[in-house]
């Protein structure tokens, strides 16, 4: 049960300064994620709050208190490591009660926890074994086991299921959102792999070269993405963006001219710019459409079938790439030919520096084609 | 594989030759201690001769045995505690907290090996001797747990370089202090290799003579002193030498026989893992 605060902190490796002032309030009983590309500073972040890295400045606090000197045992704060970092020495049941033996808590007491933990994740045939009788998926379990033994009152999970092959991590994801209802505690989740966060997190913080790039849920960061490089990082196959410029303001709206030459209109804050002002369009692939009458023309470079749907990975006549989601059941190839149809009014707009502007497109239920 | 067989009995036969060529000069010792003084240097050597065992009476007779035995013991073994008990939280902190001199002092400390001893002997002398520790086995426990010191860290940090930082990260998360981080989690962990390394300081220790020789007389002489004191500039000396060599060996030999299993599992720790 905690709330963790930072307030500006930096990190600084020597010289190189590689957290630039962050400022984020994470609330008791949240699931928040950190997601963002390698090396932007997750790790750090997450390191910083535990208490395995120093801050150099700025202040953390955890339940209002500063975590300054506070060693990390003593925040009461559980981490699980994407390599796991389980006691190769130790059995499964050693590894998970380390933390309860060095608080000096009574052997009777210590196996009652153990046992409680094990149950709960279904490990109790587990106790006995070493590390290395374990596969991926087991390891992780025993990792996850030995933060909740402790009944810490956050856990930070760096990457945890990186490790995993594609079908035990889309297990592990619901077993972990399962996880944090029954415990109800604060999560710290580092991932790279923005569907884990999606999927997962009440709330994103999206990172980008050590600086907050957005915080909000994972809707909010899809649909109101506040920057370029949000609305390219959330959300998969990623959004096109379109070279546009201002041809006309009205009240509400703009009307811009693509770069063959074609008009389209969206309602945007139009007072924020001017004719000739050069934009970029963001469109996702389930705002554009297969349509004989579309005003873009297109090649097609690769078909992605997924099943119930598929993605038209194109290039128009521009250079300009264009990813289209359309019914699974295409027939079209690599190499045809194709008109698009982009529903502007669902678009985003960015200027020229990467910033949003305020999107007020009417949320509308995308209809399946 | 018509090939690998070729191959690996070509590596066998090299092997063998040269462990053969390594061992000749102890083999020729171990049988010169059985010839009378004449025999031992009579040229060409006789290959087949009676065996006799007069140069080992001669041997004990003339010194304690025993108590250069007991030295040599107590003091390879306690410069090897010593080195270990200094060199373990030295490589410990400078293999999970390495600073930019951290190569630098590792480094340095090799280099040492590199500065003949006897380029200090006057004053490591005149400190034995004012410090009252010349002839003790304390002042050569001193001076060889200094001589091994800088392989013994070496040896421990790059063992230490093996565990994952992580690991231990994670204990410090679990609310492990340093001391418990040592003992419950790194020690354990890199066990292979701390056990080699203390074999090979006590080997290393054992066979010392340079300062045994130099700092000591009577008490606290070890067993290269007492080989040494066979080696005389006139008379017939070579077959009681190397019976007093033989003495002074055998037992190292017997000790290595039985620990290299365990030194080359812990030497080969990193390699295999
Ligand atoms: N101990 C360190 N010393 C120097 N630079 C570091 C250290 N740890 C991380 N960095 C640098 O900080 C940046 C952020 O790293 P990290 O937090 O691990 O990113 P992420 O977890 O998002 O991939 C990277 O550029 C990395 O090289
Ligand atoms: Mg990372």
């Amino acid at each position: 049960m905690a709330t963790v605060e930072l307030k500006g902190v930096r990190k600084r490796f020597g010289a190189h300064e590689i957290i630039h002032g962050v400022d984020l309030r994470i609330n008791d009983h949240e699931f928040v994620a950190f997601v963002g590309p390698s090396g932007s500073g997750k790790s750090t972040l997450l390191r910083m709050i535990a208490g395995l890295e120093e801050i150099s400045e700025g202040e953390i606090l955890i339940d209002g208190v500063a975590a300054q000197g506070v060693p990390p045992a003593r925040r009461g704060l559980a981490m699980v490591f994407q390599s796991y970092a389980l006691y190769p020495h130790m059995t499964v049941d050693e590894n998970m009660s380390f933390s309860l033996r060095m608080a000096g808590v009574a052997k009777e007491e210590r196996d009652r926890k153990v046992r409680a933990v094990a149950r709960i994740l279904e490990m109790e045939a587990l106790l006995d074994r070493k590390p290395r009788e374990l596969s991926g998926g087991q390891l992780q379990r025993v990792a996850i086991g030995r933060a909740m033994v402790r009944q810490p009152k956050a856990f930070l999970l760096d990457e945890p299921l990186s490790n995993l092959d594609a079908a035990l991590q889309a297990q592990m994801r619901l077993e972990l959102v399962r996880l944090h209802r029954e415990v109800n505690t604060t999560m710290i989740y580092v991932t790279h792999d923005q569907v884990e966060a999606m999927t997962m997190a009440d709330r994103i913080v999206v990172l980008n070269n050590g600086r907050v790039e957005q915080v909000g849920s994972p809707l909010e960061l899809y649909q109101h993405p506040a920057s370029l490089f949000v609305a390219g990082f959330i959300g998969a196959p990623k959004m096109s963006f379109l070279d546009v410029a201002v041809s006309s303001t009205a009240a509400g709206w703009v009307t811009l001219a693509l770069a063959n030459g074609v008009s389209v209109s969206l309602p945007a804050p139009a007072e924020e710019v001017k004719a000739g002002t050069r934009l970029k369009l963001g469109i996702r692939p389930e705002h554009v459409e297969m349509d004989g009458n579309g005003e873009l023309q297109a090649e097609i470079d690769a078909v992605e079938h997924l099943g119930p749907r598929a993605y038209l990975h194109t290039r128009l006549s521009d250079g300009s790439r264009m990813v289209a989601q359309v019914s699974g059941d295409i027939t079209l190839r690599e190499g045809d030919r194709t008109a698009l149809h982009i529903r502007a009014d669902a678009g985003h707009l960015f200027d020229e520096s990467g910033k949003a502007l305020e999107r007020r497109a009417p949320a509308r239920p995308h209809q399946a084609v | 594989m018509t090939g690998g067989w070729k191959m690996r009995l070509a590596l066998t036969l090299a092997g063998w030759t040269i462990a053969l060529a390594m061992f000749s000069p102890i083999l020729w010792m171990f049988l010169t201690s059985f010839k009378t003084e004449i025999a031992a240097v009579r040229t060409p050597p006789a290959i087949f001769f009676r065996p006799t065992l007069e140069n080992y009476a001669a041997v004990l007779q003339r010194a304690d045995y025993v108590q250069f035995a007991l030295n040599s013991v107590a003091v390879s073994l306690g410069s090897t505690l010593l080195a270990m008990a200094l060199a373990i939280p030295a490589a410990y902190s400078m293999a999970f907290f390495p600073t930019r001199h951290t190569r630098d002092i590792l480094l340095w400390m090799l280099s040492t090996k590199m500065l003949p001893a006897v380029g200090v002997l006057v004053p490591i002398y005149l400190l034995w001797r004012d410090f009252g520790l010349l002839d003790t086995r304390l002042g050569l426990i001193l001076i060889d747990s200094l001589g091994v010191l800088p392989i013994v860290v070496w040896m421990l940090f790059s063992f230490f370089r093996e565990v994952p930082p992580e690991i231990l990260e994670a204990s410090r998360m679990d609310g492990a202090t340093q001391t418990d981080e040592l003992i419950h989690i790194l020690l354990p962990l890199s066990m292979p290799g701390i056990a080699a390394t203390a074999l090979l300081a006590i080997i290393l220790c054992w066979n010392e003579a340079f300062w045994s020789l130099n700092l000591t007389t009577v008490n606290a002489a070890t067993l290269t002193a007492f080989t040494a004191s066979f080696a005389s500039p006139e008379g017939l000396f070579w077959a009681k030498l190397s019976a007093a060599s033989t003495l002074a060996t055998v037992p190292i030999l017997i000790f290595g026989w039985i620990s290299q299993r365990q030194l080359v599992r812990g030497l080969s720790f990193g390699a295999v893992k």
